[in-house]
């Protein structure tokens, strides 16, 4: 989140797009009921009528795969209508910059593409094509007036010029006064002092678009001015309740902790790295954050190797494996492995892939292929068990199984952090079971042992094991609080920095303390002012609210970056620093002013995106000393145009891999070119097959949580949800013959699974041009191992083996299935 | 002063935190239900389940509506049950808190009377007769806590409180109420103390969602004990 779970309540209205917020996130709804009690308008727009769509003023339902379709007819209607937000637009955002020559879109492909015959990308942009054209000091050009044909603000009127409301509607089924309707009440938002929230989960990732249909929201929700302010953001509700703590940390293959890259193998130095990755802007106006990048790095390495870390050996830099250039290691890259042979030992640590992969017939199959595997979790699972599943014949599979018992997480000191970036301490309740010992200890004495062998052994390549600082023990047991110290970061001497002395030893204060030359270090940067010498910030307990009152909330725990409740919060005001909401405010210049210029500064409300003057003075002269508001991005304003993206810098509307339409409407291309679509036997596709003529999507319910684990054996959450089941129309159920409450089979390309029928109103078929498209929805809660009849399967068997060019998330929410009588 | 509770279901989502916190704190089991394809289970009150969040999907003014209702007892102000059951060791008020209560020795009615009394059909027999309902977690209230189901709900749908303050609480989330739902309207708040604010017509939600005078209430026999007050018990009429 941008904004945090609080905020919710200031919005004026809350698009709920993409999750299903009253049944996964029920206690959002706390924070929805007391905006809506204010005044606020909640839209709903979801292809099934959920628990959600019961609490809407206005609910509207459009078929799965179709978001940016959806999106892209509202960018239209508030573009036509005048109804962004002009001065922040132009001000903010990167609507005024103009695009290079070389940019240029025909029939759904972006200049510079080239295909990939062999898999599993579809194919890729040479995205110096979409690079902004600069002046004679390497700044980009900018037009403020937005006329030039060549702005971004242009070339996006232009794009979303074929999203008129006839095609919007016949590619999402959604009838068009209901898409005006949406689009209506949404860009209201877009007046000063006004702010619209879009709350958003799964159901906008889990796509082969998925990074677009988000990037289609924050150009939105730029252009109506609802970044940086209170009730406004970008809003990702996290499935689990350390998800965003475990990215922070490093969860994925691509980013180490605090979103630094994961060397390449042509990063061949230190110095090779940090240039690679660090951006460089001429702007003087521009704080580029990311300039910094070498002083978290080097933190980083002190923190892996301590003592042993120096300037003479670039900081045990060339210890660290690489990864191959154009490779990638994603989930889907690693159970593809896995399935051909080639990974012998598998750690599946507090997850349960066997029902919560993608297509997870084939990561059953995968796990066959093993030597061994180690199930760390607090249950057994399908994982752990998947040996002796349906279909299996354990005497011909020869992997061997290791089970670690784990704590659950209220028997374990340490921190979670929120959806909202909140990092809060939490204490151990009741001690841990039997043998089971918290993740920490586990992986700790793993540590330890590997590194005895390595010394005793020697090994290929011991030095990075040898070297790895290992030192988060007090008493024989892992000390939460010397990890948490670490991340934090010390000063590893005595140092002088901004003219004060810092002891060796003590902890860095904030990451604007962090130094290039080896005398921090920092575990993630971004969580340097979490555990200062004042303490343990996150297990702050302050119930006191900032000035502003509204919600922020600023001592209790600790949020990144430096406490900053709502990032990108300079937006929240002018350009001579005043709030554009003069009500919900949440930050404001409070500088001396003197004959029409600011002479002192001071900023009140939120830690403000960095300190500087406003960019004006009241008098409306520039100032020079200012920065713009976007400070991660590195000129330094809000991207409209988002050229970083692997499939273009604008949002385009593909159909799923998997699909009812044999036609996309708006382009030649069927599916996302740069899409990545594995191929094994165990890979079945299958689009407009007359034999899986229904849209398929999976999801959650209030009452199981994720695969199941910890609610399937839960008797009084199984009496609520008792079987797997799948939700249709009443008229699909006619049309097929099935009765309410019936068990049937939903069959994919891939696999079948046995459901009880759920025949609902909230169901109904879509409109497709002339065609008639019925969708059905399946949780993905169930698994063979509990209930012990085994008869209810993961819904992941249905889903197929495709996802995201940027991330690789599996396209789970939009695929083909058939329903038929038992 | 007795407690009262307020459930303000246009505000609901239908989570059943409180269902199952109703579960947790009375360690009650729980029952082996199938889906009979609704989200709603189980199918009814029960001896082991005393809340239970009614679902129905309803048109209503064209507009498709899941309507929630978190069905409880609504420990009456004058309660049928116990004036049917005429024996305090079986079934009697906590003058404190206004909770009615219902004991073991329920056991000894005539449990299908006891039912057939309640307008609100939520008394539940055990095979050997016991009667079982909710008990407004009367052991938390007099512990200063709220009762689980109210603790459990995420949105402020359910509040609880002295029976003056939730009266007036239960005014004025009327007042806002009827802004979006016209139709909107307490059930019978001055003769419970678990009191409904619904969006629309009553029986939309469930067949027994006010006290109605063709069913449940008091027996002819009950009426007459009533009449004859302290005298009753002596003649057991």
């Amino acid at each position: 989140m941008t904004n945090h779970w609080i905020d919710i309540k200031n919005s004026d209205c809350i698009l709920i797009m993409g999750s299903n917020a009253a049944e996964n996130h029920p206690i959002s709804f706390k924070y929805v009921t007391q905006a809506m009690e204010k005044g606020a308008k909640l839209i709903n727009v979801d292809p099934r009528f959920t628990r959600t769509s019961s609490k809407a003023d206005i609910y509207t339902a459009l078929r799965s795969g179709t978001d940016i379709a959806f999106l892209g007819g509202m960018i239209k209607y508030i573009l036509e209508n005048n109804l962004y937000n002009h001065e922040y637009t132009a001000a903010y955002t990167n609507a005024p910059f103009i695009v290079g020559e070389a940019y240029g879109f025909k029939d759904g492909l972006f200049a510079g593409y080239t295909k990939n015959e062999e898999g599993p990308s579809a194919g890729s942009y040479d995205k110096s094509k979409w690079a902004f054209e600069m002046d004679a000091n390497g700044v980009p050009k900018l037009d403020r007036t937005l006329k030039n044909k060549k702005t971004v603000f242009q070339l996006m009127k232009e794009h979303y010029s074929r999203y008129d409301l006839d095609t919007v509607s016949k590619v999402t089924g959604t009838p068009k006064e209901d898409l005006i309707e949406v689009y209506k009440t949404y860009a209201a938002t877009g007046k000063t002092g006004k702010a619209g929230t879009i709350m958003y989960a799964m159901g906008w990732t889990q796509h082969t678009v998925g990074t677009q249909n988000i990037r289609t929201m924050a150009m939105i929700q730029l252009m109506l001015g609802n970044m940086g302010v209170a009730g406004g953001g970008v809003n990702a509700l996290r499935g689990e309740s350390n998800v965003q703590g475990s990215t922070d940390h490093c969860l994925l293959w691509h980013i180490w902790p605090g979103y630094l890259k994961t060397p390449r193998a042509s990063n061949n130095s230190l110095e090779a790295y940090n240039k690679k990755w660090t951006p460089k802007s001429q702007d003087p106006l521009s704080a580029n954050w990311w300039q910094n990048y070498p002083k978290y790095s080097v933190s980083l390495l002190k923190s892996f190797f301590g003592k042993t870390a120096t300037k003479d050996n670039q900081f045990g830099y060339n210890w660290l494996p690489k990864v191959d250039d154009g490779s990638v290691y994603s989930w889907f890259d690693i159970f593809d492995s896995m399935y051909k042979g080639d990974v012998k030992g598998f750690f599946a640590w507090g997850q349960n892939p066997a029902c919560s992969g993608s297509n997870a017939s084939k990561v059953r199959k995968s796990m066959e292929e093993l030597d061994w595997m180690v199930n760390v979790n607090i249950f057994d699972n399908e994982t752990g068990s998947f040996w002796k599943g349906p279909g299996t014949d354990a005497s011909k599979i020869k992997t061997e199984v290791f089970m670690l018992p784990a704590a659950v997480s209220v028997e374990k000191e340490g921190s979670i952090t929120n959806s909202g970036r909140w990092m809060q301490w939490r204490y151990q309740g009741p001690k841990p079971l039997g043998n089971s010992r918290p993740d920490g200890d586990i992986i700790m004495e793993l540590g330890q042992r590997i590194k005895e062998a390595y010394k005793k052994g020697g090994g290929v390549f011991k030095d990075p094991i040898v070297n790895l600082k290992w030192d988060y023990e007090t008493n024989g047991a892992y000390d939460p609080h010397k990890a948490a110290k670490e991340i934090n970061g010390y000063f590893t001497k005595d140092v002088t920095v901004k003219g004060k002395l810092c002891k060796k030893g003590t902890l860095v204060p904030s990451f604007a303390w962090l130094q290039t030359d080896g005398s921090t270090s920092s575990g993630n940067w971004l969580y340097c002012n979490s555990y200062t010498e004042k303490g343990n910030m996150s297990a702050r307990r302050s119930q006191q609210d900032a000035p502003n009152n509204i919600g922020l909330y600023p001592e209790f725990a600790w949020c990144w970056p430096v406490n900053r409740r709502i990032i990108y919060n300079r937006a929240s005001v002018d350009p001579k620093g005043r709030p554009w909401d003069k009500k919900d405010w949440v930050i404001k210049f409070a500088g001396e002013e003197k004959d029409g210029k600011y002479v002192s500064k001071k900023w009140i409300g939120d830690v403000p995106d960095g300190g500087w003057y406003p960019l004006e003075n009241p008098d409306g002269s520039k100032r020079k000393d200012s920065k713009h508001p976007f400070i991660m991005r590195k000129h330094g304003f809000g991207q409209i145009f988002g050229p970083g993206r692997a499939d273009g810098p604008f949002p385009e509307h593909y159909e799923p891999l998997e699909c009812p339409v044999e036609k996309n409407s708006f382009s030649s291309q069927m599916v996302n070119p740069t899409a990545v679509v594995y191929n094994t036997k165990a890979d079945a596709h299958a689009t407009c097959d007359p034999r899986f003529p229904f849209v398929g999507t999976t999801y959650r319910v209030s009452e199981h949580w994720q695969t199941g684990l910890m609610t399937r054996p839960q008797p009084w959450l199984m009496e609520l949800q008792p079987n797997m089941f799948v939700e249709m129309s009443e008229e699909l159920a006619k049309l097929r013959g099935i009765k309410n409450g019936e068990r049937v089979n939903v069959t994919s390309a891939r696999s079948s699974v046995e459901c009880t029928a759920i025949v609902t109103k909230r169901f109904k078929p879509f409109k497709i041009g002339y065609a008639t498209v019925h969708q059905v929805g399946v949780p993905w809660h169930y698994g063979w191992r509990w209930p012990a009849t085994g008869t209810e399967e993961s819904a992941n068997l249905l889903t197929p083996s495709a996802g995201d060019p940027n991330t690789r998330i599996p396209e789970t929410k939009a695929f083909m299935v058939n329903v038929t009588k038992l | 002063m007795s407690k009262s509770i307020l459930i303000d279901t246009t505000i609901c989502t239908g989570c059943r935190g409180c269902q199952v916190a109703c579960k947790q704190w009375h360690n009650l089991p729980a029952e082996k239900t199938t889906n009979v394809g609704s989200f709603q289970n189980p199918q009814d009150l029960s001896f082991d389940t005393y809340k239970l969040v009614r679902m129905n999907e309803e048109i209503i003014n064209g507009k498709l509506e899941w309507l929630f209702f978190a069905d409880q007892c609504r420990h009456c102000i004058d309660a049928p049950c116990l004036e049917t059951a005429f024996d305090e060791n079986a079934i009697y008020k906590d003058s404190a808190t206004g909770a009615v209560q219902y004991t073991k020795t329920t056991k000894k009615l005539d449990a299908d009377e006891i039912i057939g009394s309640c307008p609100y059909n939520i008394p539940r027999k055990a095979v050997d007769g016991t009667l079982a309902k909710c008990d407004m977690c009367n052991d938390r209230i007099h512990n200063g806590l709220k009762p689980a189901c109210v603790t459990a709900c995420p949105t402020g749908a359910m509040q609880f409180g002295d029976r003056d303050e939730i009266l007036a609480l239960a005014g004025q989330r009327l007042e806002k109420a009827k802004k979006k739902f016209p139709k909107a309207m307490l059930l019978n708040p001055d003769e419970v103390n678990v009191i409904y604010l619904v969006g629309f017509d009553p029986e939309l939600y469930t067949d027994y969602a006010v006290a109605s005078n063709d069913r449940g209430g008091l027996s002819r026999s009950v009426a007459l004990r009533k009449m004859m007050g302290p005298f009753a018990k002596m003649m057991r009429v």
